[in-house]
């Protein structure tokens, strides 16, 4: 164990990618990715379909090894780094959903990596009610994971990501199947918690627009290639039409909303 | 069909002596198993449910019928070659695709396999219609010491290790993806849990038989589950409801001269169906949504 960060003690990264390269499934599906994503601020991963998004976080979460180069997660490697991380994954309970109520399915986030028989004591409960509490999901954890409707059940499965006190909360397509109302649910309650519990968060996603507003920065792939930038660098019409391969115009709205749109 | 049926109905019939059955050393023996069993399916049951492999459980129970066939004609116990075939089979159902799909094709046809196999077996020995019949539809009151010993034995092994694995194999079975994210071994988990239902499946098919061991190792879990969603409250309902039927069917089957089998299966899937048709009836406790509403599978 290594000693805890002090507030001197300048942070490590919360991704640090050294020359990286992935293959899967004997194919090369990204390679050249360098750059620090430092910690702290709310990312996302875009790319256009099948360019290797999901390959990427596999890789962070140590559950495929890379191709070449070195990745750091919070200073260490994929893999050692379990501990500090939440994962929120695409399809969360889809099969087993009708067996578990929504709270046993959190309490798993905290003890589920725990050999040997034991029941879960009060301080335990208590931090599953904390974390209901702050993703607004006491109402219906009592539920089965089946009954819950697609906003509800995203909101436990960040819940089972964030009780175990990670620093890192990696969240695979939050939006996807969501109704607008839910989106936004969803995105609020992400900004929430990267302030609240000082996470990191990197979500992947297919469509940029609901999340501009709390993005701090993006790694994009393109062209096989894997890149970091801020913000700022990465909502240009260029850069966009290029990723995505069709037009995309960038809109600014007299109210300072801003947004996207293919055109 | 009317003949036999007819012919049925006059071997059913009241015993009086049935206190002296009950008592007596092959119902004892009959009793000490059954719980046995009963146990070790209530264990193993909620499992099965949650990681989808009913089917694996159903598939395993044929895949023991030559291990029981073959053992005869060698001369071996029969338990022997139910527990080579089924846990055997078993870590190679595991070690088999990981796409669901995929794992049910190949389960299918190694069944099938098996089967052919277990009736090509039984045709060489020369004393095995009873053994075969015992195989197909278990007969609790033909357990023998040695098969308590070993039931026993088997339900330890059950009992420790779901003991000791209980939480990281319910959190892999649950969402496999986060609990891998997570550092818990998912692959390893698989094969242990396959291992385990591997002897639960010897034990129960000698209790109630290949045919019919679907009724005493997922029925009683998947009731359970309809009736409450907290995992280990779960796994004691089905426990109990296992044990009381084995009990229940028993008793019934020295005072109506019947199989045991018969009864048990009958007591578990009645009280199945009831809980479901309450269940429905009330949409308290619906199932995934994708099965939900409008599709009921009553006839499974």
């Amino acid at each position: 164990m290594s000693p805890p960060d002090d507030a001197a003690a300048p942070a490590a990264p919360a991704l640090s990618f050294d020359d990286v390269s992935v293959v899967r499934g004997g194919r090369l599906i990204w390679s050249e990715g360098t750059f620090d994503v430092p910690s702290g601020g709310i990312i996302a991963v875009i790319g256009s379909s099948g360019s290797g998004k999901t390959t990427l976080l596999h890789a962070v979460l140590g559950m495929i090894p890379t191709a070449s180069g070195e990745i750091r997660v919070l200073g260490k490697p994929p893999g050692a780094a379990t501990g500090l991380i939440g994962y929120v994954p695409q399809n969360y309970a889809a099969a087993a959903g009708n067996a578990i109520r929504a709270r046993d399915a959190v309490m798993l986030g905290l003890t589920g990596n725990r050999w040997g028989f034991g029941r879960a004591d009060a301080e335990q409960r208590r931090r599953v009610d904390e974390i209901l509490d702050a993703v607004d999901a006491t109402e219906f954890a009592g539920r089965r994971l089946s009954q819950l409707s697609g906003g509800q059940r995203q909101r436990i499965a960040i819940a089972e990501a964030l009780v175990g006190s990670p620093r890192l909360l990696i969240l695979d397509e939050p939006l996807t199947a969501l109704d607008v109302r839910n989106q936004r649910g969803i995105v609020g309650l992400l900004a929430r918690i990267g302030e609240e519990f000082g996470v990191t968060i990197v979500v992947v996603a297919h469509d940029l627009n609901p999340l501009l507003g709390i993005l701090d920065g993006a790694i994009y792939l393109l062209d096989g290639h894997a890149h970091f930038d801020t913000m700022d660098e990465v909502v240009d019409e260029g850069l966009l039409t290029h990723l995505y391969g069709t037009s995309i115009q960038v809109v600014h709205t007299p109210q300072g909303d801003l947004y996207m749109r293919s055109v | 069909m009317a003949q036999s049926f007819s012919a049925t109905v006059l071997a059913v019939g009241y015993q009086d002596n049935w206190g002296q059955i009950l008592t007596s050393a092959f119902m004892r023996n009959a009793l000490i198993g059954g719980t046995l069993v009963a146990l070790a399916a209530g264990l193993i049951g909620y499992f099965i449910i949650v990681r989808n492999s009913a089917f694996a459980a159903h598939a395993l129970a044929h895949i023991g019928f030559p291990g029981a066939t073959g053992a005869v004609l060698l001369g071996l116990p029969v338990t022997a070659g139910l527990a080579v075939f089924c846990v055997g089979g078993a870590l190679v159902i595991g070690a088999l695709g990981k796409q669901a799909d995929e794992r049910e094709v190949a389960t299918g046809t190694v069944l099938a396999a098996a089967t052919g196999l277990g009736l090509f077996f039984s045709s060489l020995a020369t004393k095995s219609s009873s053994t075969v019949t015992n195989v197909l539809f278990g007969n609790l009151l033909a357990v023998t010491h040695q098969q308590l010993v070993m039931f026993g034995v088997a339900l330890a092994v059950i009992a420790v290790v779901v003991a000791f694995v209980y939480r990281p194999l319910l959190f892999a079975s649950v969402n496999a993806e986060v609990a891998e994210a997570k550092g818990v071994p998912v692959r390893v988990l698989s094969v242990i849990f396959m291992a385990l239902l591997g002897l639960a499946v010897t034990m129960a098919v000698q209790a109630v038989g290949t045919l019919l061991l679907f009724a005493l190792v997922v029925t009683p879990a998947a009731t359970a589950i309809l009736l409450t969603a907290r995992p280990g409250v779960a796994m004691a309902v089905a426990t109990a409801l296992a044990v009381v039927s084995v009990w229940a069917g028993l008793t019934l089957s020295a005072v109506f001269n019947v199989p045991p089998s018969f009864v048990i299966t009958t007591i578990v899937c009645t009280v199945w169906l009831i809980v479901w048709l309450v269940a429905q009836r009330t949409g308290r406790d619906r199932g995934a949504p994708a099965a939900s509403h409008g599709a009921p599978v009553v006839e499974a």
